[in-house]
Formats: structure tokens, sequence, C-alpha cells
């Protein structure tokens, strides 16, 4: 017989040095808790992490690759985003 | 490697995909670009890599069980603590391959039922039984010696997941290959019987290590499509070369023989070795080591002893969710 599917589960944790939650791998497990405490064996065995978040797989909304020159092209042509867009003269110093 | 037999790529695609498109795909891969799992790949692209990757998976768990043989037999509590960590990376290990290789479609469960029903390998090395102590430490010089050499490469494999995934690998199998070199080096300058013991794991262990690079380059198939999708970056006699030059003078520093009396040192500093026994890597990959059906039978029964477990963890997440679901209607 063909072993039941489990759910897929995305792990972020958070680093010691405060940085954001990082997306760091995926697992599975029936329920949150379990998806939790396998987390915590598997992805924090060397004090990796003060933080866990598990989130099912199937809760994420991607974007579409096969778009990303749409998706992406308006950032990409907006250079005046950028400090270094703009001209300051050397006398005023760092700015 | 731990994907040895594996060293075959599924050749170049003969179906109807779009020429524009695989060339496209080409170019992406000559400019060193990672693929992603929802980017447009060609089919024996991903199923090369689902092969591979899903092989070195199974590598990591059957793995598992050659050392797990010492676990309660370890001569110390250090012994013991490295060594149940030791594993319980080896374990880590699969986990992150698994998941890799369901980026590219084919589920964990599916993958495992192949490892069970006997139609998937994985490497040829875990099929020799470990006798004594030292072959502990033999494993973790020599076995994780050869794969961080193998799998260093892999952290720039053009895959994304797996080269993520071989990134976290890498970082761990340092510390797998020091623990073992520290226990020979302990055996090496313990008494005689000892140091004999340690000899004895080497004697037994040296070819087997060398066969896991996989076959010679001028028989192993399709090797250079792998090469060519960056797959591979090195072939398998350059690695194999490597680790041999890595891992001689540290056995001299322990004061152990390599096994092999036509090895000659030539005159670039490589350590030249003999003829490698290509019958048996084929006998031992065919399944007739001297363990291939206990590992599998071990594999099987934890998965049949497991069953219950998976069962009521499923049962339980279903009747707190129709729980829940209820207490909303409400
Ligand atoms: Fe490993
Ligand atoms: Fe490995
Ligand atoms: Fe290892």
């Amino acid at each position: 017989m063909a072993t039941p599917n489990t759910t897929l589960w995305e792990v972020f944790i958070r680093s010691r040095n405060g940085l954001a939650h990082k997306h760091c791998g995926s697992l599975h497990a029936s329920d949150a808790t379990m998806a939790l405490q396998a987390a915590r064996d598997i992805y924090t065995r060397r004090g990796e992490g003060l933080s866990i978040w598990v989130v099912p797989s199937s809760a994420i909304t991607a974007s579409d690759p096969s778009e990303k020159g749409m998706m992406f092209e308006p950032a990409e042509s907006k250079i005046y985003r950028h400090p270094t867009f703009y001209e300051v003269p050397e006398e005023v110093g760092h700015m | 490697m731990y994907t040895q037999a594996l060293n075959t790529s599924d050749g170049e695609d003969r179906g109807v995909e779009d020429a524009a498109q695989a060339a496209r795909f080409q170019a992406r891969i000559d400019a060193e670009e990672r693929i992603e799992p929802n980017d447009w790949m060609p089919a024996a692209y991903r199923k090369t890599l689902l092969r591979q990757i899903s092989q070195h998976a199974h590598s990591e768990v059957v793995g598992m069980l050659p050392e797990g043989n010492w676990i309660t037999r370890a001569p110390t509590l250090r012994r013991k603590v490295a060594l149940l960590a030791k594993i319980q990376d080896e374990c880590g290990h699969g986990l992150y391959l698994y998941s890799a290789a369901e980026t590219l479609g084919s589920s964990r469960e599916e993958m495992v039922d192949a490892l069970l029903a006997g139609k998937a390998k994985y490497s040829s090395i875990f099929n020799y039984p470990t006798l004594t102590w030292a072959d502990i430490g033999t494993i973790g010089w020599l076995v994780d010696g050869a794969a961080i050499m193998n799998q260093i490469p892999l952290c720039r494999c053009s895959y994304g997941p797996y080269a993520r995934a071989m990134i976290r690998v890498c970082k761990e199998e340092s510390f797998h290959q020091r623990q073992g070199y520290e226990i020979m080096l302990t055996l090496c300058r313990g008494s005689a019987e000892q140091k004999a013991m340690a000899q004895d794991a080497l004697d037994r262990w040296w070819w087997p290590v060398l066969m896991m690079f996989g076959p010679p380059d001028q028989v192993s198939q399709h090797s250079d499509t792998s090469t060519k999708w960056k797959i591979k970056r090195f072939s398998n006699d350059e690695l194999r070369q490597k680790f041999v030059d890595a891992t001689v003078p540290q056995a001299q520093f322990l004061g152990l023989t390599v096994p092999d009396p036509g090895m000659k040192q030539d005159a670039e500093g490589h350590w030249r070795y003999s003829e490698i026994d290509w019958d048996e890597f084929k006998q031992v990959l065919a399944g007739n080591g001297p363990c291939n059906r206990d590992r599998m039978a071990a594999r099987r029964k934890a998965h049949d002893d497991g069953a219950w477990v998976r069962e009521a963890a499923a049962a339980y997440a279903e009747k707190r969710q129709a729980r829940q679901h209820a207490q909303a209607a409400e």
C-alpha cells in the first residue's frame, strides 16, 4: 500500500542576530505542533534560532517566474529611487 | 558518490520541447544562473536531478544503519553523544535532500516507497558491515571525507534547491570527519591491539571508499550532459584523485598503511592508486554486497513499525481540525 502523504510546511527561523525570520527549508508533519517540534530538531540543532514560524506550504501564494519580467521591470527602470542618482558636491561631505 | 550509480543523466531531450526554450535554458546555465523549481527546464534535466537527489537522500538515510549499530557499544559517553549527534545530522541531511527533490514534482512518500520497493538505489558503501569500533572511526574519516569531496562542488550545482541543501550539509559534515579521525588517532596511539584494529578497518574500507566516486571516466555514461548542465563540476576520477591525495598524508600521520602495495607518488605529487575492482562495485550495486538485504530489511521494518505513529498523528490532526470547524460554525 502506498504511504499516505503528510502535510508539507515551510520553516522560517529568526536567528540570534535580531534579523527578521528567514526561510530555511521545509518538512512534513501532520499538524502545526508537530511541525514546530520537527523544525526545532531539524533546523536549530546548533543554536541557529531563537524563534520559529511554520506555515503550510499550500498557504503560500508565489509570483509566477514566467512573468518575472513584467513583475519586476517597473523597479529596474527607476534609477532615481537610488541615492547615487543625486549629485552632492564633495565639499558638502558625507550625506 | 552517494549518487554514484547515478552519474548517469538522461541524455538530451528527444521530446518535442521547444528548441528556443532549451537554448534559453542552456544560456541561463552558462551564465551561472540558478534554476528554481517553477522555472522551465528540460524534462531530462528534471528527471536526472530527481533521480540523483533522491538517491542522495536515500544514501543519507540508509547510511545511518551501519553507524547505528555501534551507538549502544560506543566506548565512552563522549564518543556516544558524538556518534548520536552525527547520526542525527545524517537524518537531517536525508530530509533536506528529500525536500529539494520534492520541488521537482515527486512526493517524499513516493520516493520512500520506491526505496522500500527496491526500485531506487543508494550508495554502495552502506552495504558493508561495521565489525569493530574502528569502523566507526574509519567511516567518519573516509566515508564522510569522500562525501565532503563530492558535496563541496555540488554547492554550486545549477539547481537552486539542491545547491542550498548541499551548503547546509557541508557545514555539518566537517564535524563528522573530524570526530572519525579523532577516533582513529586515539586507537593508533593506544595499545598494539587497538592499532591493529585501526589498520584492519582501513584495510577493509579503503577500496569500497574509492568506489564511492563511481565508475572511471572512460565508462561513466552521459556524464557529459550532467557537466553541460552544471550538475557535475568535476569528473569521478578527478574527485577520486583529489580524495586520495588528501587522505594518504592523513593515513601516514596515523602510522597506518594504505592497503595498496602498488601505490606511488608521481612527479607532480599525486598518489597514483592501483586498479580498482569494478566487479565488486557492480556486484554490490546489483544487490549482492555483504549487507544489502539487511539494510533493506531494517528500513522496511522501521517504516512498518512507524506506521501506527503516522496513522495516529494523522487521525489526531483530522479530529482537531473537525473540532475547529465545528467551533467556527457555532
Ligand atoms: Fe550526510
Ligand atoms: Fe552526504
Ligand atoms: Fe556525514
